[in-house]
């Protein structure tokens, strides 16, 4: 009796250590800001990351049956908490690390990434960064152990002002940017893509004003009126974004705002009808895409964060997921080298159209849109403006589809291998 | 000649909504001796308070109905809090303001969360007033203006012409004295914090709709209003005022002069100006423009 029992009790052990091997998960820690004022942002992007692992785990996980896990790390949005919380995720032995908020952040992170890789041979860290568009992370500074799924600044001038160059009503055009490095790339990138495609649009008026500080932004909006600008392009994000085009709708101000970041993660929300007829945004993904291959996805999300009125807003996120897992399938392992190794150079049937990440430089390649925010049905809009952003009253309708190859731009990276 | 008009009236607009943010500041302070860290808290509960109001009853109730729910709130932190830490002086009490803001701050995420909520500027109030050549000049910020020249005469009305104002200025210098002729200075305190308060609750109502109602706002105006504090010279209501208009018309102009130096625009440079402002006062007339006290 006592030795069947024993005999038993052994077996099930044995069971379930062998489970435990199979069935272990692969954690990806999600290093963003989790509490200050860009917590809203950091929290939207766990909340879609969270939601599309589990996604993939309810299919069936990856390598036959192992699941996926997103783990959030409060970066502060500051480099120095971010590099300590890489290292509680080393100390954890987590190998894959997520990060997008800050380009400043993501130096940093990279740097380190790259130290601690090549110290620890078979303990490395992978960074799969899903919003920091400093060019130079695909160029001078690029990683083998760093792969961007998101357009970068370049790109997304390259498109914007390709579409802009068809446009001829635009003559007088004003730059605005935040003052630090990326709010300096877009005003660059700008300067210098205008010049080449139009070279007969005239640059009126180049701010840059100190970032997160400005509460009240009249006196710059007077100063674009009296500029005489048609147009005004701004990589700004956050509040500096939205305050700017409410101060502008109070003055009347009779411009077209071309942005990187006014289409959603609460932007519609501030600004409100402030925005419609008049922004224009670059991205890869709006909810009213033609042929949406998302539109199941993206309604399901939107049933699911109801109460939080979160919108889908990384299609760019559910691609790097989508790639990320099939990488793993691929490379047969879940080793951080071998999956970097399965990534470079994969083709991927999107949603929008195929994307490949670049093998010299892992840069994603993607096609982008063009878009303007318009009125919805509830607010007065046209009736079939029945998808409303983040319940703002705000519609979005394209302008125009770049295609993946309008944005590739070259690249000055000479990536080291192992 | 229209760029100069319209830049004049951002400016003042601007600055009396400064005004309306520091008068609450600077009367606790030369009443009480505190330095409230907490104020630019009460201005957010203000815009959200306004905010919650306004979505069911709508907006010209909340105009009233929020500084007075924070207002109360403020007494009840000087009846319960304030009052006890008093004992233990002025670095007890800063610090007991200083986590108050945080408290406020987290509560305000817990309740209504991390994103910005939708709180709108009225529609009766939404629009241009006039037009100046060819800008717009919008209702909303005559509304501010109106709103905050209101506040200053109803405060100057209070405190010279009626007994309670009497009481309070005579708190001010002789507080034993005040006590002893009957009046309960303790409560006096209690209502002017609560003041004070109510105060920053009306700059939040308004201020909420004019800019974004989020949980950062009380980190973004909390330091330049203790600049203005300083700069008009601390406990001085005159000086506040001078110093918000001073302060938002230089900032509004700095903002359109595109002369450089060394590679920085003025107009870059233009939000640094306040702090470079209180820097010099403190180093030149370290009790500011109409400030009575030293240092």
């Amino acid at each position: 009796m006592r030795t069947t029992f024993r005999a038993a009790a052994f077996g099930a052990a044995l069971a379930i250590a062998a489970l435990g091997v199979q069935a272990q998960t692969i954690k990806i820690a999600y290093i963003d800001p989790l509490s200050g004022p860009f917590a809203n942002v950091g929290e939207q992007g766990l909340a879609e990351f969270r939601y599309t692992a589990e996604r993939i785990n309810a299919k069936g996980g990856v390598l036959g049956g192992r699941k996926l896990e997103v783990i959030g790390f409060d970066s502060k949005s500051s480099p120095q908490e971010a590099l300590n919380q890489l290292k509680r995720v080393i100390d954890q032995n987590i190998g894959y690390i997520t990060q997008g908020n800050g380009s400043n952040v993501a130096g940093a992170l990279i740097e380190a990434v790259n130290r601690h890789n090549e110290r620890n041979p078979g303990k490395e860290v992978l960074f799969l960064n899903y919003a920091a568009v400093d060019p130079s992370f695909t160029n001078d500074k690029c990683s083998f152990w760093h792969f961007r799924f998101d357009a970068n600044a370049d790109m997304k001038m390259e498109s914007l002002t390709t579409w802009m160059a068809a446009n001829k009503n635009i003559k007088k055009v004003y730059l605005i940017n935040q003052d630090y490095s990326f709010g300096h790339a877009v005003k660059k990138a700008a300067r210098e893509y205008l010049s080449r495609k139009r070279p007969d649009i005239q640059i009126v008026g180049d701010d840059l004003h100190p970032i997160g500080k400005v509460s009240d932004f009249s006196p710059y909006v007077a100063k674009i009126k009296a500029s005489g600008a048609d147009g005004v392009i701004t990589g700004n994000w956050g509040n500096d974004m939205t305050l700017l085009i409410k101060a502008g709708k109070d003055a009347g101000l009779n411009v077209d705002w071309y942005t990187y970041y006014a289409g959603g993660l609460g932007a519609p929300t501030a600004m409100g009808e402030a925005a419609a007829g008049r922004v224009k945004i670059i991205a890869e993904y709006h909810s009213n895409v033609a042929n949406n291959k998302a539109a199941r996805w993206d309604a399901d999300f939107r049933k699911a964060f109801e109460k939080q009125k979160l919108d889908f807003y990384f299609l760019r996120g559910k691609i790097m997921w989508d790639m990320f897992a099939r990488a793993i399938n691929q490379a047969k392992s879940a080793e951080p080298k071998a999956v970097a190794y399965a990534l470079e150079g994969m083709r991927h049937d999107g949603e929008m159209g195929e994307v490949e990440m670049r093998k010299q430089d892992h840069q994603l390649i993607q096609p982008l849109y063009v878009f303007t925010l318009h009125k919805s049905a509830a607010k007065g809009g046209p009736k079939e403006a029945k998808i409303d952003m983040e319940g703002s009253g705000l519609y979005p309708v394209t302008d125009a589809r770049l295609e993946a190859f309008t944005s590739a731009q070259p690249t000055s990276c000479t990536m080291k291998r192992p | 000649m229209e760029f100069l008009l319209v830049q004049t009236l951002n400016g003042i607009s601007y600055g009396l909504l400064l005004f309306m943010l520091s008068s609450g500041l600077t009367l606790v302070f030369s009443l009480m001796g505190v330095l409230n860290f907490a104020h630019a808290s009460f201005y957010m509960l203000g815009a959200y308070f306004a905010y919650q109001v306004s979505t069911t009853i709508g907006f010209w109730p909340a105009l009233a109905i929020a500084p007075v729910l924070v207002g109360a709130i403020g007494m009840l932190v000087e009846r319960w809090g304030l009052r006890t830490v008093h004992r233990y002086g002025h670095v007890a009490e800063l610090l007991f303001t200083f986590g108050l803001a945080y408290l406020i701050e987290e509560a305000v995420h817990l309740v209504w969360g991390r994103s910005s909520v939708e709180y709108r500027v009225p529609p009766d109030l939404d629009g241009p007033l006039f037009t100046i050549f060819t800008s717009q000049y919008p209702i909303y910020r005559g509304f501010m203006m109106l709103v905050s020249v209101a506040m200053l005469v109803s405060i100057w009305l209070v405190l010279t012409r009626t007994r309670i104002g009497l009481v309070i200025q005579a708190a001010l210098t002789h507080p034993q004295t005040v006590e002893a002729l009957g009046h309960n200075v303790p409560r006096v305190f209690m209502l002017v914090f609560g003041g004070g308060a109510a105060l920053a609750g009306l700059a939040g109502v308004i201020g909420g709709n004019a800019f974004v109602t989020e949980p950062g706002m009380a980190a973004a105006v909390g330091p330049i209003i203790f600049v203005i504090v300083v700069v008009g010279g601390m406990g001085s209501l005159a000086g506040a005022f001078i110093a918000s208009l001073l302060i938002g018309c230089m900032q509004t102009f700095a903002v359109s002069l595109d002369w450089s130096l060394a590679g920085i625009t003025i107009a870059q440079a233009a939000p640094v100006l306040p702090y470079l402002l209180m820097v010099l006062l403190l180093i030149f007339r370290p009790k500011g423009l109409m400030g009575t006290r030293e240092g």
